[in-house]
């Protein structure tokens, strides 16, 4: 009997420390996924030598760098640039296409971690030539993964696997010329940042983003509980525009929610769903903080415009190059 | 007589026959709910469901996220996600690191299951050439839990159960159709029919 014991403590404690982390740091995990948490929790303590989850509770309460490796161990997951290719090939050739018409689209990549999502979408709109007209949103609750995300350094053995992926996903390019190679990493290309807004947001306890085109969070809400599931489908569903589209991971759906209604089918297979302009029947408590939007969408526009002038000036600058007989 | 309430395998290289031959072998009325990671390539498609399915009664699908584990179903890991089970009996996916170089691994499973079933799980590896397996069967046994291996004589790769062996004190090591009457005979079911 004593393993029932045992047992009941540990998640007594682990309860405890996920509260004390939302207390002291306002880092909410308590609505994730309890399985993968506690196999975070015990490589932090195998690592640091920690025998009780009690002592890390100790230690995440009183040493803030022990906190900040833990919470890098919370944030860990792997991506890769075009991880499905058939997903994103289905992007490129159904979605992008609708939104075509629009002035100006706004994709909101929810949870981009490390970026490689977030560069994999930037390169297909370069290619479909929708790059001026589009601002991707990129967010994590990671001011780490953030970081990552915006250095674009990748290793060059991790490149080749994306770029196998790449041509899977339809890439027309050669993928390399994305890339500068650095010793045993490459680099992004950074003119593919331009249009790309990095910034915190956690999607356990932030609120809303207004009026997006696309919504891409992929292989993350598999980490939270149905709970969590619910509320930050309920966030997406009010961020998004009517004829919006939401893709999720290949093994996450929206059909075991009560937001099921709200979305019609558009590719099942790959996971992409459209807004349609049934009103939202489900009600929960959900004690939104206080939206981003305004000030981080106006950031966005503010870019967009200043995008665009420059754009106006180069053209500028190559017609009068070519005027004078130039290249 | 220990109640189980689930069965989790883990199988690498020669995997698929093994684990065809431990269903074909599993009496018709066998109805615990299994999970199983069998490494795969991470493009492998639906046919292996299929190929599973022939040989079973039990309803064979790739575990879905959030779904709470039932009798009578198979449960096996997508490619290139890690399965777990979660205290409340539901089934969980994860992108996390490959452990062991794999995803999904075997230790990930085994060791959520351990913690989900404790006592009342029976813990399998079978065929395989790397060691994936090991830290968490010795977790099930560690729990109280059943922990068998497949004969690493009759195996078609030994290595895999040969690591699992040298880590923990296993309760049983049998080929793989002894498995299947062995399962049943933990279960309770002394009739023991010709299977």
């Amino acid at each position: 009997m004593d393993y029932y014991d045992n047992e009941d403590n540990e998640n007594l404690e682990i309860m405890l420390l996920l509260e004390a982390m939302n207390a002291k740091y306002g880092y909410d995990f308590r609505n994730y996924a309890k399985a993968s948490i506690k196999r975070r929790i015990r490589h932090r303590m195998s690592i640091a030598g920690i025998k009780k989850i009690t002592e890390v509770i100790e230690r995440v309460i009183y040493d803030r760098e022990f906190f900040i490796e833990l919470l890098g161990d919370f944030s860990i997951s792997t991506t890769e640039m075009f991880r499905d290719p058939s997903f994103f090939q289905a992007l490129r050739k159904s979605i992008f296409p609708a939104l075509q018409h629009l002035p100006f689209i706004k994709i909101w990549v929810a949870g981009c971690s490390t970026g490689e999502e977030v560069y994999s979408i930037a390169i297909m709109l370069k290619e479909e030539n929708l790059s001026d007209k589009t601002m991707i949103y990129a967010t994590d609750y990671s001011d780490k993964s953030l970081s990552a995300a915006k250095e674009g350094v990748f290793s060059i053995k991790s490149v080749k696997q994306y770029a196998s992926n790449y041509n899977d996903a339809g890439g027309i390019q050669s993928f390399s010329n994305y890339f500068t190679a650095k010793g045993d990493v490459a680099v992004i290309d950074k003119s593919l940042r331009h249009n790309v807004v990095f910034s915190i947001h956690n999607l356990a306890s932030d609120g809303v983003f207004g009026e997006m085109n696309i919504i891409l969070c992929r292989n993350v809400l598999i980490y939270f509980n149905r709970e969590l599931q619910n509320k930050v489908f309920d966030l997406f569903t009010k961020s998004l525009e009517e004829g919006g589209f939401l893709c999720l991971g290949s093994k996450e759906t929206i059909r075991l929610s009560p937001f099921s209604g709200n979305y019609d089918e558009v590719l099942n297979d790959e996971k992409i769903y459209k807004r349609n302009t049934r009103p939202v029947s489900y009600s929960q408590k959900i004690d939104n903080n206080p939206v981003v939007t305004p000030e981080f969408v106006t950031k966005g526009g503010e870019l967009i415009r200043a995008m665009k002038s420059k754009i106006e000036e180069l053209d500028c600058l190559i017609s009068g190059v070519q005027g004078k007989g130039g290249v | 007589m220990r109640r189980y309430e689930a069965v989790v395998i883990g199988a690498s290289a020669g995997g698929l026959d093994a684990l065809k031959t431990l269903l074909t072998h599993l009496p018709n009325d066998f109805s615990l709910p299994i999970a199983v990671v069998l490494h795969l390539h991470r493009n492998t498609k639906g046919e292996l469901i299929n190929v599973l399915q022939k040989g079973t009664r039990l309803n064979v699908n790739y575990a879905q996220d959030k779904k709470r584990i039932q009798k009578g179903y198979l449960y096996i890991a997508p490619p290139d996600y890690h399965l777990l089970i979660e205290d409340d009996k539901t089934l969980s996916l994860s992108v996390d690191e490959p452990v062991n170089y794999s995803r999904p691994s075997i230790d990930v499973l085994f060791e959520s299951a351990s913690d989900a079933f404790r006592e009342h799980v029976i813990g399998i590896i079978l065929t395989g050439a790397n060691r994936d397996g090991s830290m968490g069967l010795k977790r099930i046994k560690e729990r109280g839990g059943t922990a068998i291996v497949e004969n690493p004589q009759s195996a078609e790769y030994s290595e895999m159960p040969l690591a699992a062996i040298a880590e923990t004190q296993s309760d049983y090591i049998l080929d793989v159709d002894e498995i299947a009457r062995k399962i049943y005979e933990l279960l309770g079911g002394e009739k023991c029919k010709t299977f």
